[in-house]
């Protein structure tokens, strides 16, 4: 294709990358470095149904002036980006210089939001990950393998775990798992112990979550090796099967070298994905064990007082995080590309 | 004392409420954006018969409300003309200056209103209050009498109830209160707090002053508290509370006054649990300080839009809350108005406010601290912090969020 068709045609998802993704980027960019105006406070007598107090409010007028003469507020550079609520560098050297240990060091760390969230977060995605494009192809090698007449059926109910809408999926095993719930008592039976809770310890509710991470991101791997697996050559499968290849063999020889670059897809979106998990902590209630980056931002953006400019410095910090992570596959990719190309 | 002395007040005031389409209008648009409960359903049902020769009424009603009010109150013209509002909910909307003073409005359509319904700020009418709420004791006569204890008045009584009820076998986890982590735990902290009478701040500043031996003896207690609570407490909302009350499996729960009336219907509980449900004010923590807060809801009316829509989203309101809608509502909420009856479902907040109870703090910062008490308590209930680092945590999230948000150096 010509260089002018080329761009002709790419013209339209251009203009709407420009002005849906990267506009509320520099957007973003921009309201993490500023802070809100000084408020001006004056103190006022208030009165309601329980009687009049003396108590301070904002003067509306004066910083109505404030923000007309500068509508983004105090300009306040990588401020934010640095303080307790983020990369936190203050806390994190005083931490330092006072550890008793390096585990000592490591507990102060994980008592600040962003550090507490990294850790869920990189957890979350490095065991679900894997697992979810284990399981998935565990499950398409399994459905290739069935009579028609049972297909249908089977990638039908397979899928379902990925058409229930995330929230919802997880609160209805967020209700299966509560103590009087039908897993919940089921565990309390099998472990005997009656005190035995999901919700209550952060260890068992980040496996909780990750049970439900799998869960939920399976069905999307199976469907995209299932496909995959439809493309297999069946002459190499039976060359492989002349020569005495076991079934395990033909998998591993011939099945995941093919699969590769679907294995590669795969798990560039679920990396995104999983750095990105949200729903299982709302659906869950588990916000007291676990926090993930996006979960702080959502606090940061609901409540009275509405903190844009923090939830933009964490969205930025997202944004590099999930740049430095896909990075490998990036570069691998790349070099895949390359070398085709020479 | 105070609902005493409105009732009286009320009961002296010529009243009319004749409802009729349009109110008496010539036109304007009302649109309502609120929280979702009964008592603002059957005001706004009350607010929509006005509708009709010219007036449109139409409403919201959504518990994310806190969520979206000030971006579409932002907008001009604003998204809805009205905004229902609680005391620290109405804060954000000040500060922002989105709602406007309805000196004029009450001077013209406000002859039913009580003076003591009117929030006023700086001496200018900023919103109409309509009902009362706040937190307090629910107890279940039948098991403390089995556990052969009085109803406990103090923090130290519920202790020792609890324990005696558990000592007993009656129950392994008697208590509750909604400490699920975010808004709620930081609710039940402030409250906590409050039963100390020590300040939240350093007088006339934004620094915070709950890191001292005041945080230290209200986390202590809340930890205690939850010790007799199921190990899921963390998870308990409103809902939650009250789903295990109505089930039985309570016999001491700390929750909201606009809960009493749906656990004494005759809906989502057996007849022995309801009968045997008492509310009673909220117990104190030290001296006579009561460990709760006194909460209203009302009305505001935005800033930008029309005057006619002002008007009219005003007497519509007016009507929403008219003796008429009261009386047929009378169990929904404690309405502040002279044409309500005590009910069972309110004694529990009468109670609360007739012992002294302060309202919950107007201050433009108070929701920070509120969020920062409500993220970072967790691990202190769990026993994984001690409560010298959890208030140093909570000063150190409040600090980062006021100095962001311009309220300290």
């Amino acid at each position: 294709m010509k260089h002018r068709t080329f761009f002709w045609f790419i013209l339209p998802s251009l203009a709407a990358m420009i002005a849906f993704i990267a506009l509320p980027l520099v957007s973003v960019v921009i309201q993490s470095m500023h802070v809100e105006h000084e408020q001006i406070m004056s103190v006022t007598e208030n009165c309601g149904p329980f009687g009049c107090k003396e108590e301070v409010s904002v003067d509306a007028e004066a910083t109505a002036a404030l923000r007309a003469e500068s509508p983004l507020g105090r300009f306040n550079g990588l401020g934010t980006y640095f303080d307790r609520g983020h990369l936190a560098s203050q806390e994190v050297a005083t931490a330092w210089q006072e550890r008793t240990s390096l585990g000592d060091f490591f507990s102060r760390l994980y008592n600040l939001p962003l550090y507490k969230a990294i850790a869920f977060t990189l957890t979350y995605t490095f065991i679900v990950t894997p697992l979810v494009i284990m399981l998935g192809l565990a499950i398409a090698l399994g459905v290739n393998r069935l009579a028609p007449a049972l297909k249908g059926p089977t990638i039908f109910v397979s899928l379902l775990p990925m058409i229930v809408t995330p929230l919802i999926g997880s609160l209805i095993l967020f209700w299966m798992i509560d103590a009087q719930g039908i897993i919940g008592k089921s565990l309390q039976w099998i472990f005997d112990d009656p005190e035995l809770s999901l919700k209550a310890s952060p260890t068992l509710t980040w496996i909780t979550l990750m049970v439900y991470g799998v869960w939920h991101g399976a069905p999307f791997a199976f469907v995209v090796f299932y496909a995959g697996l439809q493309t297999v050559s069946s002459e190499t499968l039976e060359a492989a099967r002349i020569d005495g290849a076991t079934r395990w063999q033909q998998v591993r020889y011939v099945v995941i070298p093919h699969l590769m670059p679907l294995a590669v897809f795969v798990s560039l979106i679920q990396l995104m994905d999983n750095f990105r998990v949200f729903e299982p902590i709302i659906g869950f209630s588990a916000q007291a064990n676990a926090s993930s980056l996006s979960s702080i931002i959502f606090t940061d953006l609901r409540g009275d007082v509405i903190r844009f400019n923090s939830a933009a410095a964490t969205s930025v910090i997202t944004i590099i995080g999930v740049a430095i992570l896909l990075s490998p596959v990036l570069i691998r990719t790349w070099r895949d590309f390359k070398g085709k190309a020479v | 004392m105070y609902l005493k002395n409105l009732a009286v007040a009320g009961a002296l005031a010529v009243t009319s409420s004749a409802a009729y389409a349009g109110c008496g209008l010539s036109g304007g648009n009302v649109n309502i954006l609120a929280n979702e409960f009964g008592a603002i359903q059957a005001m706004v049902a009350g607010a929509r018969e006005c509708a009709g020769d010219g007036v449109t009424v139409e409403a919201n009603l959504t518990v994310d409300h806190r969520d979206i009010q000030v971006a579409a109150l932002t907008a001009n013209p604003a998204q809805y003309t009205s905004a229902v509002v609680a005391n620290s909910s109405i804060v954000p909307l000040i500060n922002g200056d989105l709602i406007r003073p309805l000196d004029d409005l009450v001077a013209e359509h406000g002859q039913d209103l009580d003076k003591t319904q009117l929030i006023t700020i700086d001496g200018k009418v900023m919103a109409v209050a309509f009902m009362a709420n706040a937190q307090h004791l629910f107890y279940r006569k039948d098991i403390l009498e089995e556990a052969g204890v009085d109803v406990p008045t103090t923090y130290d009584e519920v202790l020792a109830a609890a324990e005696k009820i558990r000592s007993m076998g009656l129950m392994e986890h008697p208590f509750a209160m909604n400490t699920k982590t975010g808004w709620n735990l930081g609710e039940e902290f402030i409250n906590m707090y409050m039963g100390t009478g020590a300040p939240f701040f350093e007088p006339g500043t934004a620094n915070v002053a709950v890191n001292n031996e005041h945080g230290v003896a209200a986390l202590n207690m809340l930890k205690s508290l939850v010790e007799y609570s199921n190990p899921d407490f963390l998870t308990f909302d409103s809902n939650e509370t009250q789903a295990r009350w109505e089930s039985g499996d309570l016999a001491l729960a700390v929750m909201w006054g606009s809960r009493g009336g749906s656990i004494l219907d005759d809906e989502g509980s057996s007849g022995d649990i309801v009968d045997a449900t008492v509310l009673a004010p909220a117990p104190t923590l030290t001296g006579d300080n009561v460990a709760s807060t006194l909460w209203w809801d009302g009305f505001t009316i935005s800033k930008n839009i029309s005057d006619e829509d002002a008007e009219a989203t005003f007497v519509s309101l007016v009507n929403g809350i008219s003796d008429d809608v009261i009386r047929a509502n009378n169990d929904k909420a404690v309405w502040l108005s002279s044409a309500y009856e005590p009910t069972p479902a309110s004694a529990g907040v009468a109670a609360t406010a007739a012992s002294g109870t302060s309202p919950y703090p107007m201050l433009p910062y108070m929701g920070l601290l509120h969020t920062a008490a409500g993220g970072e308590l967790s691990e202190f209930l769990q026993g994984s912090e001690s409560a010298e680092q959890a208030l140093a945590d909570i000063e150190a999230a409040y600090t980062t969020a006021a100095r962001e948000q311009g309220f300290v150096e």
